[in-house]
């Protein structure tokens, strides 16, 4: 079996490169897909735990993260078409309505 | 999982996460996450964990993937012409990226990180094992589930739809001008 710090190592890199993506990108469509990014960099780190604990909880939590994360896309992707609607935008630098 | 594999995935898996987010068409940013995701789940199937990876392939990389498609598509995004945000702000993003997966390093994954090593007991990772945990510990938080979905449903519906009497702004725009 592969060592856990390497599973770990590989979660925790993509988790980064998920924040990064939220961080760099303006267009608020590639900001989501980073987020979906970043919850998969999680599940992987559960499901490598839970294997290696011989338990089956982590595989519970990976089941309900990604029904977490089907129903953030759906009012999630909702939220953007409403945006474009009224605005014709997807790029966040547009959206300052509550900027302060 | 054999080591080179192991090698073959992450890499594969750390290239497709880098596409999502230095490609400039959102299509193609789409289609790494996609090749990503598949990744992921052959690493879970890798750790035993069968059931998870397939549904991982079929909802996550069928179904919302799809979803994801269809916006695309209906906004009709096109690629992004001209810079991207400002240089200093993609040096911040990488710094700050770097900096967290170091960390993370060292929090989660020290070199002498020991997990009490646990057989996994017959049947681990089946269906039978998931549905039986899902049912019985779990089975408040399942329950809890089908109204978060319902009230996902009903609230995307809602935030979506054009509100009868009220025009279009963009077709309002266009016989404006």
């Amino acid at each position: 079996m592969i060592p856990l710090t390497y599973m770990m190592s590989l979660s925790a890199i993509i988790f980064a490169i998920g924040v990064a993506g939220v961080i760099i990108r303006r267009n608020i469509l590639v900001m989501f897909m980073s987020i979906e990014l970043m919850l998969n960099a999680v599940n992987l780190a559960f499901i490598a735990i839970g294997s290696r604990l011989g338990s089956m909880d982590g595989q519970v939590i990976v089941f309900f993260v990604m029904t977490v994360a089907a129903a953030e896309a759906a009012v999630g992707l909702g939220i953007i078409i409403s945006i474009f609607r009224n605005r014709e935008t997807v790029h966040a630098d547009d959206l300052t309505l509550m900027r302060w | 999982m054999p080591p080179f594999l192991y090698i073959f995935l992450g890499a594969l898996a750390i290239v497709s996460a880098l596409g999502v987010i230095v490609q400039r068409n959102p299509i193609h940013s789409l289609l790494a996450l996609i090749a990503t995701l598949m990744t992921v789940a052959v690493l879970f199937i890798g750790e035993d964990a069968v059931v998870v990876g397939f549904l991982q392939i079929i909802v996550y990389a069928g179904a919302i993937m799809v979803l994801f498609l269809f916006v695309i598509w209906l906004l009709n995004l096109q690629v992004e012409t001209g810079p991207t945000g400002h240089l200093a702000l993609k040096l911040f993003g990488s710094l700050t990226a770097a900096l967290l997966a170091t960390e993370l390093f060292f929090i989660l994954a020290p070199p002498h990180l020991q997990v009490k090593f646990t057989h996994e007991p017959v049947g681990y990772g089946s269906l039978a094992s998931l549905a039986g945990k899902l049912f019985t510990d779990y089975l408040v938080a399942f329950e809890v589930t089908s109204v978060l979905l319902l009230a996902a449903v009903v609230g995307s519906v809602a935030l979506a739809r054009r509100l009868p009497g009220t025009d279009d702004p963009r077709a309002a725009r266009k016989t404006a001008s």
